[in-house]
């Protein structure tokens, strides 16, 4: 082939050489890239942890919980006895609002419920995909508290209640694995501050458990409550951990 | 481009299945030089294509059209729209992928295992081959992707670290399935690509010189600027080589794990050791027909009978029938444990196989991939191209019904009676079959319009003219006294 035929055949253009750094930077930083936005962005973590919905009315769980020292199980009553853990009906908030605060503007929404007879239309935070078969009874029966996924609910003021945990399959699986660490006395599940600031009674049930050096008035320690519970994890016939991460615990 | 020795030139060979004890019969016929092969198989993607050639085009078009509609109706219905159900959860789209899976195994072997021993007569049919074991490895893995319920999750068979704490069963085969199938894919299609990278050069050059623009530009980029420097042959002689290397535990491995499928459940008719080497025999045997029933037809209407000679599709047929004994083998081999065994369950299964409600496609299967091959035995009907597209056919046929009956079958009559059932495919399975048919064709029709289908620089190594000095004296300065050593080896192996 004589040269005068050379510049008809196809070149690479001069440009083109910028391909292979394009690529390499492309797949330098693309990578970092997909994982931030899979890793982080689009991770349960990311999307709904924190979400707070404006409720119909400003109810504060801090003033309910913490001030006036209601109990959970209060309200939500069928919580240790059935899969969901129910929102009360009108009429429990009528047994102390007939006579509490009947005049005032925020609470309008419960007169005109209780009135009409119509529920009020609270906006559900923690809610589970509908194929994740979840039980409230069955962790409330083995000891798991209500602040290990609901978190402080105690400290959840007018602006609302939200989502504290991510609620995500990786992270049941996290407990489900590994149980022991978020079990306690059946009878502090509802004990948000269980733990913390220990008080007499608190203490005593813990040293008739067999753990030594409890005190009223000091938190326990990390080892403290992981020995407790294991001791609920055989005290309160919890499964192993293979029959606990079966896919039919929670897909049925 | 080097001359043709006159004495070489006028030696006209026109039968080349005629074993001749003292010169290996030539690769290419009709007295062809080095610049005949390249004008010869260049004109098929230069030429306009011939009017049957549309025709057939148009014809698989319109079945993969139809797959993809289906695939849409099932995406939208579900599967129930398949005739899968209890006791068949694995119906056709199990049968269709074991089978497609199957047919890439030729190329595999033509390209790698043929590649290292030396078998030069491959250089005529490896590209060709190559590109049918990509397109076929295409069709099968369009059906796990469409076989898993959720169409919209099919990465989850892939492990990658995700918020649901999960991974992929490693335990199972079916996962094995998805890395040996994901890795045969790629190294097929590296190597089926680097192989190309000199004869797209050439179709580039080519355009060129003709004003093709578009063809030039196209061609340009896919041979990632080959030059035909030393340098560049030297690299591409070494990664060819790498290549066939990593390609060649494929060929078992891919369709023994295919196997594992079956042979690791607890499945009369399954659970069986001599699975993974009967299913790789069968993968040879169903590839190779195969590569036969395209290349017939293509050397045929491309003009390119002096490339693709009678030899080489006799040597071909020569594979398909030891294969097809293997086969053969194999089927008895497991009549012969179903009674030696002892085993009521083995043994049930046979009987069922060979006499039960299906007994139709076990001697469909047996008459089409035992007894029809055996007439290869006869040199006369080997090397009648008719003959041999009749027995390919067949064999296709029956490599189908093979994985039919070994799937369909056993779990239609497992341990307990009452949960038998009986399987019937519908429309829609029948038609995607079909459909996956005409998706392979289509595939297959644009690359030997678009693609050079012979590997013109790997067939000219090969030629004659490529050996001039062979019978020259061993004067000063030769330096291919290794390669001729080489050279008689192969003679005693061919």
């Amino acid at each position: 082939m004589s040269d005068a035929d050379q510049p008809k055949l196809f070149v690479f253009p001069r440009w083109s050489n910028l391909v292979i750094p394009a690529l390499v930077l492309g797949a330098v930083a693309g990578m970092p890239y997909i994982v931030l936005l899979v890793g982080m962005i689009g991770a349960p973590s990311t999307l709904a942890v924190g979400y707070q919905p404006q409720q119909p009315i400003p109810y504060s769980h801090e003033l309910h919980v913490n001030q006036l020292g209601l109990d959970c199980r209060y309200c939500h009553n069928t919580v240790e006895t059935g899969a969901f853990a129910a929102i009360p009906p009108t009429a429990t908030c009528m047994n102390c609002h007939h006579a509490v605060r009947t005049d005032s503007a925020v609470l309008k929404p419960l007169y005109e419920s209780f009135r009409t007879g119509k529920p009020i239309h609270w906006t559900q935070v923690h809610d589970l995909p509908d194929y994740a078969y979840f039980n409230h009874s069955a962790h409330i029966n083995k000891g798991v508290s209500c602040v290990s996924c609901h978190g402080r609910i105690d400290r959840m003021g007018g602006d609302g209640v939200y989502q504290h945990e991510e609620l995500s399959m990786g992270w049941c699986l996290n407990c489900h694995r590994n149980p022991a660490p978020n079990l306690r006395p059946k009878n502090q599940v509802t004990n948000l501050m269980w733990g913390f600031d220990l008080t007499e009674d608190e203490a005593q049930q813990l040293r008739d458990l067999g753990l030594k050096d409890v005190k009223a008035g000091v938190d326990l320690t990390d080892e403290q409550r992981l020995e407790v519970g294991e001791l609920m994890f055989k005290k309160h016939n919890v499964m192993d951990r293979h029959q606990m991460s079966d896919c039919s615990r929670c897909h049925r | 481009m080097a001359t043709l020795p006159s004495d070489i030139a006028a030696r006209p060979v026109i039968d080349n299945t005629v074993e001749d004890v003292v010169e290996r019969p030539p690769a290419v016929l009709g007295g062809f030089g080095f610049a005949d092969v390249t004008e010869r198989i260049s004109r098929v993607n230069e030429n306009r294509p011939p009017i049957i050639w549309w025709f057939l085009l148009a014809f698989s078009a319109t079945w993969m059209a139809i797959l993809g509609g289906l695939i849409g109706y099932l995406f939208l219905t579900g599967v129930g729209v398949w005739g899968n159900n209890i006791p068949a959860a694995w119906g056709f789209p199990i049968v269709n992928f074991v089978f497609w899976i199957g047919i890439g195994h030729a190329g595999t072997l033509i390209s790698a295992i043929l590649c290292l021993f030396r078998q030069k007569w491959r250089t005529s049919i490896n590209r060709f081959a190559e590109a049918m074991t990509i397109f076929a490895v295409i069709c099968a893995l369009v059906w796990p992707g469409i076989h898993i319920g959720r169409p919209w999750l099919p990465f989850w068979m892939a492990p990658y670290p995700n918020q649901m704490g999960m991974w992929p069963q490693f335990r199972s085969p079916l996962l094995w399935d998805v890395f040996a199938v994901s890795t045969y894919f790629t190294v097929s299609l590296l190597f089926w690509y680097m192989g190309m990278l000199p004869d797209l050069a050439s179709l580039r050059d080519r355009a060129r010189l003709r004003g093709a623009c578009i063809a030039s530009v196209a061609y340009g980029v896919l041979s990632l600027g080959w030059t035909g420097a030393n340098r560049h042959w030297h690299r591409y002689e070494r990664a060819y080589l790498i290549l066939a290397a990593l390609a060649t535990p494929l060929v078992l491995s891919v369709h023994s794990v295919v196997s594992f499928d079956f042979a690791t459940s607890q499945l009369p008719g399954w659970h069986t050791t001599i699975f993974p080497p009967y299913f790789v025999a069968g993968a040879v045997f169903g590839g190779f027909a195969m590569v036969m029933l395209l290349a017939i037809p293509a050397r045929e209407i491309f003009g390119l009978k002096e490339v693709i000679t009678v030899r080489h599709m006799e040597n071909m047929a020569k594979i398909t029938l030891a294969t097809g004994s293997i086969v053969g083998l194999a089927y008895s081999t497991e009549a012969f444990i179903a009674w030696y065994s002892h085993n009521p369950y083995e043994g049930f299964t046979f009987m069922n196989r060979a006499f039960g409600p299906y007994a139709w496609s076990y001697w469909l299967m047996f008459s089409c991939n035992v007894f029809i091959p055996q007439t290869l035995w006869v040199k006369k009907w080997r090397c009648n191209m008719k003959w041999l597209f009749v027995v390919s056919a067949v064999v296709t046929v029956g490599m189908w019904f093979e994985r039919f009956v070994i799937i369909i079958t056993s779990l239609t009559r497992d341990f307990v009676p009452s949960s038998w059932g009986m399987y019937v495919p519908t429309w829609v399975d029948i038609c995607m079959l079909m459909g996956s048919f005409g998706l392979f064709f289509t595939l297959f029709l644009l690359f030997l319009r678009f693609l050079p289908m012979v590997n013109m620089a790997e067939v000219k190594t090969c030629m004659p003219q490529a050996h001039a000095h062979h019978n020259a004296s061993h004067g000063a300065g030769h330096g291919f006294v290794d390669q001729h050593e080489g050279e008689q080896d192969e003679e005693a192996q061919a």
